[in-house]
């Protein structure tokens, strides 16, 4: 079967980059553009993975996880966050709040195929 | 096109939207806005186009974007608390920043001076130190190579033998990490064989589902160093408990594993469901996504659509209009067919064909917001450089008009802004001395009046020197020296080709266009442009626009056989036309007087060449129009038809440019007609003049 | 036939023939849009004498040009028989208001021949090359020239 993964990022140069490497590796992409419209397409399209940005309008992307992470139906899903280089302490802060792993940014395809499949079940 | 340059494409026109948030928030926040999602979006901005030039390698982008956003970090934490002059250093930073993004964009970004001195400013603002400590980041950020997996070295010919111990914590599992996962990466690396230890597994009455129980020793057989083996225990830092031992020794044989690792896999995956299942039924009904969901009602769901199928399906609804008039033209022709229920169904078809145009034309409308903030960036410069304190006040920045309309004014706005400052604007001091707050003011506000808009620029700076224009306009000879002009007469000469007020030419306004560009602009949009002007309390600008360059209202006349619109806006009234109220000056020159004033009667037919010049001008229907600089004409033609809508079609597109032809159309019978460039056909006559008819009155 | 198309170094294109008065031209079916029946044009004013006018092609002002005039030739009073050839001249399309389209002819480039020096200036602007064939003289138009130019730039 296919893995489904959900990327939400405002970003839409990001989505596309994600959409283009993710695609290119095989997985289907569905994706969000903030923590609120990801919870949405989460419920709708039940990911296998997910990847989010920090930040991000109306909810971002601690909260999305605290939030994926409060819901029994998806908790085990694993969740990668997008993160600058420098942001370890917001690192910390995506990793209290539940995220699985991180990619840091700039990513290249090879990196962020091998974080996806670290994590993927 | 190559999907990365398609990325590259969609990065830059969202950096544009995000430079407008940026502008957007950071004049909100000058405005007193302290609201912290304000202050997020102004960061978000910043961080968005740091993100994507980071990916394209626009290293020059990255860093000054950078430092902008360290600063604006500080702000949102609440570390800075930005003054006026702060929010004056990001405002150009902003300035900065958009210029690097077009700089980037078009290929080859120098850092200069500019950009140097402001991230001077910016290390001064939050400390060197910080600024200081992140430069190693961009370092790593601007040349990591893009590593894969073939370009590593050849693995060192021995064998490594790790021997790995891991109990999962219970937070392992909370952040959705598996054990197996875990393996499968380990078995990437070489031979991994494994051991569970399953003597902590409590009895089922006590299974707490998300809890840990198991734990691991793993012996892993690899030619990769310590380094890698660690590396895919990244994500489970602190959530285990972790040894890596290197248990040396190529030689010795594996010892045989007591339970091999699909062993492992198959019973978590048997365990899994069960687990998963325990979970669900032991966990509440979450309440957390109740809140989020009440707030997501206020965001207005869109899509982005391209410009050509709407300009596809406008074209189309332009055809069907044609259409819809062709059909009801032959219907009601047609003696035969004189239904009323025929009658009925085609005026409803008219209605919803009309409604359809309305609807579609509106897809193309956008808010004349962006071009307004645009124009703040202007204020800004302009007052920079000649040293006043100037505030750009904006009305009505939601009113729509067509795409292409508000694309094309953003150069005649740009120059009228930059006059209003330069030119109409006084100096801090010497608006002091004239009982006027230090800081001018210039207003710019949009509004939809009568089927139009109209956008105003206004300031209350010194007004129009009409004693310097006229004898400028004198000198110029552009007026006879004895002319005696109204002041109304005076503020247009202005917009006469070549008149520039300013007596030396500053490297503001002084390149080259006068308002007479500004105005031929205008009116190549269709528009009108009028200026008021008080001596002390400033001057006002006034367009007057159509919101679709698509559409027009006009009355369809003939000439000689042939047929022609005019369009609405320009027509004052249609005049009854004797022969007593014709003058003829000669030379087939010909005023008509229209109550006391005598206007100039131009022969529509021998302006346009459709038939020779005629001194015999009795027959006719003669209709009065104002051009767009107020003065009026009588044009004469033959009949007047119809009054309707028209679908405006270029003629350039597969001809040319012709001189008193504003466009083409397509009537209901299917044939073209040309609609009438009135100012155009106008002009010859007043090509020296701003106002004739006054000294024509004074002749009479 | 066989052999021709089998020599790559001979390229054979198709060309569609019409007359204008007296004379045979062609133009090369790649820029032929369509061909259609005369339809009464609408003048342009200050147009000049080879302009025919504007007809309204399905929703697009189509620019008529008549050839013969362009060419030198005497001029035409057009009627329901006369064709226009619709065509497309470099970003712009423009209808050739001709006699009659006769046939479509498959030529090789190489017997293609240069236009003759003898040809007066105003032909060498339109002709490209002239092609004889079956003791028909067949004058291979160019496209570049036939509409007016110049004016735009005026009005930039």
């Amino acid at each position: 079967m296919t893995v489904t993964i959900l990327t939400v990022d405002d970003s839409r140069t990001m989505r596309d980059m994600l959409r283009m490497a993710l695609v290119d590796a095989g997985f289907r992409v569905v994706q969000a553009e903030d923590g609120l419209h990801g919870l949405d397409v989460l419920r709708g399209e039940r990911p296998q993975v997910v990847i989010t940005d920090i930040n991000m309008p109306r909810m971002d992307g601690f909260g999305f996880i605290e939030a994926v992470r409060q819901d029994a139906q998806y908790r085990a899903i694993p969740i990668l966050v997008l993160t600058t280089e420098s942001d370890d302490e917001k690192k910390l802060r995506a990793r209290r709040a539940g995220a699985t792993g991180w990619i840091v940014k700039p990513f290249d395809p090879a990196k962020l195929i091998a974080a996806v499949r670290r994590v993927a079940a | 096109m190559d999907p990365m340059a398609e990325i590259r494409l969609t990065f830059f026109q969202e950096c544009e939207e995000q430079l407008t948030a940026l502008e957007n928030g950071l004049l909100s926040m000058q405005e007193g806005d302290s609201d912290s999602e304000t202050v997020n979006a102004v960061f978000r901005a910043v961080h968005s186009i740091k993100g994507g030039a980071g990916a394209f390698k626009l290293n020059a982008l990255v860093s000054f974007a950078h430092i902008f956003e360290t600063a604006l970090d500080r702000v949102r934490s609440g570390e800075l608390v930005p003054d006026v002059d702060a929010m004056k250093l990001f405002l150009r930073a902003a300035d900065a920043l958009a210029d690097l993004v077009s700089a980037s964009r078009d290929g080859g970004v120098e850092v200069t001076a500019p950009y140097v001195a402001i991230e001077e400013e910016f290390n001064a603002l939050i400390g060197g130190g910080g600024a200081a400590a992140e430069e190693d980041e961009f370092a790593n950020l601007a040349f990591q190579p893009i590593i894969t997996a073939f370009d590593e070295p050849p693995p060192p010919p021995a064998q490594n033998v790790f021997i790995i111990r891991l109990r999962p914590l219970r937070e392992l599992f909370a952040k959705a990490n598996e054990p197996l996962a875990l393996f499968r990466e380990l078995a990437r690396l070489g031979t991994l064989t494994s051991i569970c230890d399953i003597k902590n597994l409590p009895f089922l009455d006590t299974f707490e589902p998300e809890d840990s129980y198991l734990s691991w020793e793993l012996r892993l057989e690899t030619d990769s160093q310590r380094a890698a083996v660690k590396e895919v225990f990244d994500f489970v830092e602190g959530d285990c408990d972790l040894a890596i031992e290197l248990a040396q020794s190529a030689t010795a044989p594996p010892p045989q594993p007591e339970m091999d690792i699909t062993a492992i896999l198959r019973k978590v995956r048997e365990e899994a469901p069960a687990i998963a299942a325990a979970a669900a039924a032991a966990a509440p009904p979450p309440e957390a996504d109740a809140a989020p969901k009440a707030v997501k009602a206020a965001v207005q769901p869109t899509i982005r659509v391209d410009l050509d199928r709407v300009d596809r399906l406008i074209n189309l609804v332009g055809e069907l209009v044609i259409n819809q008039a062709m059909l009801t033209q032959r219907v009601l022709h047609s003696s035969h067919v004189r239904d009323r229920e025929v009658t009925s169904s085609l005026e409803e078809l008219e209605r919803l064909t009309r409604e359809i145009q309305e609807s579609v034309m509106a897809i193309r409308a956008q808010p004349v917001r962006p071009l307004f903030q645009r124009m703040s960036r202007i204020v800004r410069e302009v007052a920079d450089a000649t040293s006043k304190d100037v505030r750009l006040r904006t009305e009505g920045e939601a009113t729509e008009v067509d795409k292409t309309v508000v694309e094309l004014l953003a150069d005649p706005l740009t120059h009228m802004i930059r006059n209003a400052v330069d030119h109409g604007l006084e100096g801090p001091e010497q608006r002091v001395a004239a009982g006027k707050p230090p800081e001018g003011t210039v207003k710019l506000a949009a509004a939809h009046r009568s089927g139009r808009v109209i956008i105003e620029v206004s300031d209350d700076g010194q007004g129009i020197n009409r004693p310097r224009v006229l004898q400028k306009a004198i000198a110029n000879g552009l007026v006879p020296p004895d002319a005696q002009l109204s002041d109304s007469e005076i503020d247009n000469l202005l917009f006469l080709p070549g008149f520039s007020t300013a007596s030396t030419v500053s490297n503001i306004s002084g390149r080259g266009v006068g308002m007479d560009v500004v105005k031929r602009s205008i009116q190549a949009l269709g528009g009108r442009i009028s200026i008021s002007s008080a001596p002390g309390q400033g001057s006002t600008f006034t367009l007057s626009l159509p919101l679709t360059l698509a559409v027009l209202d006009g009355i369809v006349v003939t000439v000689d056989e042939q047929v022609f619109v005019i369009p609405l806006t320009a027509i004052v009234e249609t005049v009854k036309h004797e022969p007593s109220r014709i003058h003829h000056l000669g030379d087939h020159s010909f005023v008509l007087r229209v109550r006391d004033v005598l206007v100039p009667l131009i022969d529509v037919g021998a302006e346009l060449g459709v038939r020779g010049p005629t001194s015999d001008l009795r027959s006719g229907v003669a209709i009065l129009i104002e051009t767009a600089n107020g003065t009026r004409s009588a044009l004469l033609v033959d009949n007047i038809q119809d009054q309707r809508q028209v679908v405006i079609k270029s003629l350039e597109t597969n001809y040319m440019r012709v001189d008193g032809i504003a466009a083409a159309t397509i009537l209901g019978d299917g044939r073209v007609a040309m609609i009438l460039d009135v100012d155009a056909l106008v002009g010859p006559r007043h090509h020296d003049w701003a106002a004739a008819e006054t000294p024509l009155a004074k002749a009479s | 036939m066989i052999e021709k198309s089998l020599n790559p170094q001979s390229r054979e294109a198709e060309f569609v023939a019409f007359r204008a008065g007296s004379l045979e031209f062609c133009i090369n079916i790649m820029s032929v849009r369509e061909i259609r029946g005369w339809t009464p044009a609408t003048a342009i004013p200050r147009a000049p004498s080879y302009i025919r006018g504007v007809i309204n092609l399905r929703g697009v002002v189509l620019p008529i040009v008549d050839l013969g005039v362009r060419l030198g030739l005497p001029g035409t009073e057009p009627t329901a028989r006369h064709v226009i050839i619709v065509a497309q001249v470099d970003e712009r399309v423009a209808g050739l208001l001709v006699d009659s389209v006769s046939d479509i002819l498959s030529v090789e480039d190489t017997s293609i021949q240069p236009t003759p020096d003898v040809a007066s200036q105003l032909a060498r602007m339109f002709v490209r090359g002239v092609i004889a064939m079956d003791g028909r003289m067949i004058s291979v138009i160019t496209m570049d020239n036939v509409l007016p130019a110049g004016m735009d730039l005026e009005a930039a």
